[in-house]
């Protein structure tokens, strides 16, 4: 990687990370908890694209199996906490007749 | 525009009495720089829409767009710089993964809320109701 390579993907962490700060600041701040729900699953998002360039810069290639492993629990969690607050609980089975059942 | 050609020769050969252009290095540079920067503007866009838009679906349909978008774009340029077979990959990987999950999380959080009865903001408009629509 050319130097100029380097500041620049480091120029780009850095806008990254303020993405993610200002995205912290409607989790903190928002109304409702779907608002809190969206920042968090963006933020989520800055972090894979975070940690990909991270380990461009820091030139260690192990870290994008650290992004995608970040992305697929990032989905995971969101639809998690969606389902444990429309039904309060998380062992309700979703498919069919049961999720109609369910509500 | 110099810096750009500054860098895709220092890892070109000299040649005698002639410096030569190493043109593969500099359409990746080129793309690189174009790419990240078209992400990072959506990134940021979605974020200032998230903190500035007036209602939720509105925000939700700040982030959900240009989330989307911009993390394809960002991943791309970081497929320009890749050396390897293996890197290109997993980078690939990661695009298919961000481009499947992140819609449906999106439309998961618009549902949820919906469902629970968070109206959205309309003036004159007047919203589908609930018992109507079914699911």
């Amino acid at each position: 990687m050319t130097p100029f390579m380097g500041y620049f993907m480091l120029g780009s962490a850095f806008l990254l990370i303020v993405s993610m700060g200002l995205m912290l600041g409607r989790l903190l701040g928002g109304p409702t908890l779907y608002d809190r729900l969206l920042a968090v699953n963006s933020f989520g998002t800055k972090t894979v694209l975070f940690l990909c360039v991270f380990c461009f810069i820091i030139d260690r290639p192990d870290g994008v199996d650290i992004a995608l492993l970040y992305a697929l629990m990032n989905f995971i969690a969101t639809i998690a906490v969606l389902k444990f607050f429309n039904y309060r609980a998380l062992d309700v089975t979703l498919s069919g007749a049961d999720a109609e059942d369910a509500r | 525009m110099s810096l750009i050609f500054a860098a895709a020769t220092e890892t070109a050969h000299a040649a005698e009495h002639a410096i030569h252009v190493d043109w593969i290095g500099v359409i990746r540079t080129i793309g690189t720089v174009v790419s990240m920067a078209a992400g990072l503007l959506f990134v940021l866009a979605g974020t200032i829409g998230v903190l500035r838009l007036p209602d939720f679906y509105t925000r939700l349909h700040a982030a959900g767009m240009t989330d989307t978008l911009g993390a394809e774009l960002i991943l791309l340029a970081l497929i320009f710089q890749s050396d390897s077979l293996q890197m290109v990959l997993k980078l690939l990987l990661v695009a298919f993964f961000l481009l499947v999950t992140s819609p449906t999380a999106t439309h998961a959080v618009a549902h949820a809320a919906y469902r629970a009865g968070l109206k959205p903001l309309l003036g004159d408009y007047r919203a589908p109701d609930l018992e109507e629509d079914g699911t």
